[in-house]
């Protein structure tokens, strides 16, 4: 019963924005042997789920639905006459890059690719990692199970809701859940800064009369069997609940936007070297991860808040996995670090040789400020820092050669005026 | 004893009011919950041609308390010599082996240790070695702190000294507890769930009729297991010989990315009223922490506390590093049937003819729980002759479950038999667990009536993203499967439904209901608001 070791060029695991945009790349970049793996049964990822529109706004200069989004990728992959195992799921992964699958068309699978570009994406916090004591009744969810439930199977979790977190899935739905007529008690935000972007605020929180609890979290969930309220309090400012100033809120429902995880676990087993930070791939500007042809890109990588910017940087995952396919990759000798105010920046290696697009994020709201970028390449004023809204960069391989001699490249975050 | 009365009160006053007419059967036995020690004693009935029956009140066996339990078989050297705790936990944990396998239950003969953290606790682990040889707990070692860190590396410096035992072990609770049911359903007991005990008519110190929110049932003998409330249950029969005060455990489980951390289950010292908070390779692959230990007066309270948190991360990374509160993903509490007495209290009831009170089920319970079958066994067989009960094999007993097909424990060759035999071995469903639609399917078909029914039995929903992904795909499939709408699907039973309403049923039903003020100002609004940013964060 021991299946056949198939060899293919180019494995790109996850049929989501990412996948779809870097095994494009490839197949324009004359790798003809293409296979993108997907695990649920359409090409397209999350964006199947993601009925608002919005999406598209840099690449297209359009406000597309997610589903127009994906389309137009999955069309292109259709055209390219691209294989696409559906409904297959990636069981293991070694530094070999020799992939286990397993589908109801094929079977078990064993492929040994050239090259691979891991595009899982993330899974979404849920209430044991952030850890809200209290009873475990049905009725408490995370908001992106809620948007499946809703948009593509049909049904609604009760009709008075609190969320909890202030996240761009959790803002979304709750317009979302308002438009079917629940009740929207409030989203409450233990940070005194909302997690979403601003327009999200505006026009999902805003625009209905939601109101958002800054400072604010959820101490306790009641409810034996099913949702019966929340007990939510202040937090001072080490974000420690201040309970005699608890207040009780009913609800049958309770929706958690409380962050996302890159799914890294097929990453793990083939040892690819992770950050703490990110909980992604360390990666050079090629995409490349601490293993020899393992591609990383999307949201498995690093969380990114517009689908536009995943499109992009997998477009690169996809072309250099082709050109290390067909002739290899050039070392990557310059380290980037995240200096002052900095959470992050991807990639972590860049090598002088080509221009490279950098993605960080902040680790703090703060006003008009400067990006400095060590030993004195450039400065970008930047009008407004918020840790929700990822900043990009690109510098040419001229400037980036320039760090050749220190061997280390520096993001700084300074507040205009303040020198903070 | 006001509380008590009163809940007499409401309970006769509900039973004149609900009471059925509706008979459930004849039975020569009826055993009174359906956790591990009454599954566990049923199964042990049906080796006898004996009509039996259980009634749980959940809706499903397992829910109870059986679902919270750590999962420790233990070796047997914490009970005090002489009990029936001691007894019953050395005798069951031997059982343990042969009886995981009878019932393809995943099982796991890791050992245990329990670790001294100062000169004073050493002198205490003797005591723990001379009572573990009296308890007759079969190779018990004295092992130094550096002995211990070669054997397990993650031990803190803090650890100077510790007992280990090579007998204990870990098991599934729930896993072992829907098997033993499931087998003693297929021997032939009959088994209602939702079923709960409401009151019993009692004549000339005999239970003629047992009362249940489904209907009546007559049975010559009763056998009390109904853990947190076997006193009450005893006490429909006029005794009132002991009482159950709960104590609750939280249980803190960590993410399989920390298996290996520790092999043996890690014990501290015990406290006065309990084993302490431990460390737990599951067999799962997990790292359970826990349980508390607080005692409370509230017999369904499963709560988790921000205290109890505190409590379990503190004391276990003082034996065990590399802990983190990040790695959590699941938490959760169960309550322990401790009675007033020291010890279980098993035995014929001295108020009522033909009871017998399988009560004070508290740890080492899991452990003993074969055994306390067996001894229970021996009880009916002596009062058999004065009930009525002949003594007769049920010669088409069959101890075996057919085995579960696990998906995620198989070698590539065998999933790939597996998968050419059923195609829905090839839909993982559960992606963190891996967790196939073929055994979901079987779950059902085995008696998986809930998410979580479906839950215990295959692992959906138990890994890292906590039912993120499989939720919608399990109720799908239970949907399908049972011929249900999805929105009638509980969490577990009751009114623990998970999808209240279809879609746009909230503004439709807008003229009268609840929703109606919200969905006018949705309406109005909702219009004039589609330029709406998007994002792909999900």
């Amino acid at each position: 019963m021991t299946a056949s070791v198939q060899e293919r060029d180019l494995v790109v695991i996850g049929g989501g924005p990412a996948g779809l945009a870097a095994a494009l790349a490839a197949k324009e970049d004359g790798i003809d042997d293409v296979l993108i793996i997907e695990r649920s049964d359409e090409l397209g990822g999350i964006l199947n789920q993601c009925i608002h529109n919005g999406f598209g706004i840099h690449l297209f200069e359009k406000e597309l639905t997610g589903p127009e989004y994906a389309e137009r990728f999955i069309k292109d992959v259709m055209k390219e006459q691209i294989e696409c195992l559906t409904g297959t799921v990636v069981t293991g992964l070694s530094r070999e890059r020799e992939i286990t699958a397993v589908g109801q068309e094929s079977g078990l699978l064993k492929i040994k690719a050239k090259a691979v570009v891991l595009a899982m994406g993330c899974r979404e916090r849920t209430r044991s990692a952030i850890h809200i004591p209290g009873d475990r009744p049905a009725g408490v969810f995370t908001a992106g199970t809620i948007q499946q439930l809703i948009n593509l199977d049909g049904y609604l979790p009760g009709k008075t809701v609190v969320i909890l977190g202030s996240g761009d899935i959790g803002l979304i739905m709750a317009r979302r859940l308002t438009l079917e007529g629940v009740k929207v008690q409030g989203v409450v935000e233990i940070m005194s800064y909302p997690g979403g972007l601003n327009r999200n605020i505006a026009q999902c929180l805003n625009d209905f009369g939601i109101p958002l609890y800054l400072s604010h979290t959820v101490v306790e969930i009641r409810g034996k069997e099913r949702v019966e309220g929340v007990v939510v309090a202040p937090v001072d400012s080490r974000r420690v609940p201040i309970l005699d100033r608890s207040f009780y809120v009913p609800c049958d429902t309770i929706v958690l936007s409380v962050g996302l995880i890159p799914e890294n676990e097929l990453s793990r087993m083939a040892d690819v070297r992770l950050s703490s930070t990110t909980s992604g791939a360390y990666v050079d500007e090629n995409l490349q991860t601490s293993v020899d042809g393992i591609f990383a890109c999307g949201n498995v990588l690093h969380v990114h808040d517009v689908v536009d910017f995943v499109t992009r940087e997998s477009w690169r995952a996809g072309k250099n996995a082709a050109r290390f396919i067909k002739s290899g990759l050039p070392q990557c000798g310059i380290a980037v670090k995240p200096g002052k105010n900095v959470r992050y920046v991807v990639p972590h290696m860049v090598s002088g040789e080509q221009d490279v697009e950098f993605f960080l994020r902040a680790s703090r709201p703060m006003g008009r400020s400067v990006l400095s970028i060590q030993p004195g390449l450039r400065e970008v004023r930047q009008r407004i820092v918020k840790p929700s809204e990822m900043i990009s960069v690109t510098l040419s391989a001229d400037v980036i050669a320039k760090a050749k001699s220190s061997g280390e490249i520096r993001f700084e975050l300074d507040e205009r005026g303040t020198g903070q | 004893m006001l509380v008590h009365f009163l809940e007499c009160v409401v309970k006769a006053v509900s039973e004149l009011v609900t009471r059925p007419k509706d008979s459930l059967g004849q039975f020569d036995i009826l055993v009174i919950g359906g956790g591990v020690v009454g599954t566990a004693i049923a199964r042990s009935l049906a080796r006898y041609r004996w009509k039996t029956a259980l009634v749980e009140r959940f809706a499903e066996l397992s829910f109870g308390t059986s679902k919270a339990n750590s999962g420790i078989v233990h070796a047997g050297f914490h009970s005090t010599p002489g009990t029936l705790k001691a007894e019953l936990c050395s005798k069951g944990c031997l059982m343990f082996p042969d009886l995981t396998s009878e019932l393809d239950v995943e099982y796991k003969q890791n050992g245990v240790i329990m670790v001294a953290m100062s000169d004073e606790e050493t002198d205490k682990l003797h005591m723990y070695l001379k009572q573990g040889e009296e308890n007759r707990v079969p190779g018990m070692q004295f092992l130094s702190g550096d002995e211990l860190r070669s054997r397990e590396p993650n031990l803190s410096d803090r650890v100077v000294a510790g007992i280990f035992a090579p007998t204990g072990g870990v098991v599934s609770p729930f896993e072992l507890t829907l098997a033993l049911g499931e087998n003693a359903a297929a021997n032939g007991v009959s088994v209602f769930l939702e079923t709960e005990v409401t009151g019993m008519e009692v004549r000339d110190r005999s239970i003629v009729q047992v009362n249940t929110n489904k209907g009546s049932i007559v049975a010559r003998l009763v056998i009390n297991a109904a853990g947190l409330y076997a006193d009450k249950v005893a006490n429909m029969a006029g005794d009132y010989s002991f009482t159950i005060r709960p104590r609750k455990g939280e249980e803190y489980l960590l993410d399989k990315r920390l298996e290996g951390t520790v092999h043996s289950t890690i014990f501290p010292l015990p406290t006065p009223v309990s084993k302490g908070i431990l460390v737990i390779p599951t067999v799962h692959g997990n790292l359970m922490l826990g349980p508390t230990a607080e005692d409370t007066d509230d017999r369904e309270d499963l709560s988790t506390t921000f205290e109890g948190f505190q409590q379990i991360f503190s004391m276990c990374s003082k034996m065990v590093n590399g802990l983190s509160p990040s790695d959590l993903i699941a938490t959760f509490a169960g309550l322990r049937p401790a009675s007033n007495r020291d010890d279980f209290v098993i035995g014929p009831s001295e108020q009522a003819r033909n009871l017998i009170n399988v009560g004070g089920i508290e740890s080492p319970g899991l452990t003993a729980a074969p055994a306390i079958a067996e001894m229970v066994l021996e009880i009916v067989k002596d009062m058999s002759s004065d009930l009525g009960l002949p003594i007769e094999e049920n010669e088409d007993y069959d101890p075996t479950r057919p085995g579960v097909r696990r998906f995620r424990c198989m070698t590539d060759e065998q999933r790939a038999a597996a998968i050419a035999e059923d195609p829905l071995f090839a839909r993982i469903v559960c992606r963190c667990e891996q967790v196939t639609e073929a055994e979901i399917v079987d779950a059902i078909r085995r008696g998986a009536r809930t998410l979580d029914g479906v839950k215990l039995r295959t692992r959906t929903g138990m890994g890292r993203c906590q039912g993120g992904f499989c939720t919608s795909r399990v109720m799908k499939i239970l949907s399908r499967e049972l011929g249900i709408p999805m929105t009638s699907i509980t969490k577990r039973g009751g009114e623990s439904r998970i999808l209240l309403y279809e879609i746009k049923e909230l503004l439709s039903a807008s003229s009268d209901s609840v929703g109606a003020v919200d969905s006018d100002r949705t309406l109005s609004s909702g219009a004039s608001v589609d330029t709406s940013g998007g994002d792909s964060k999900a």
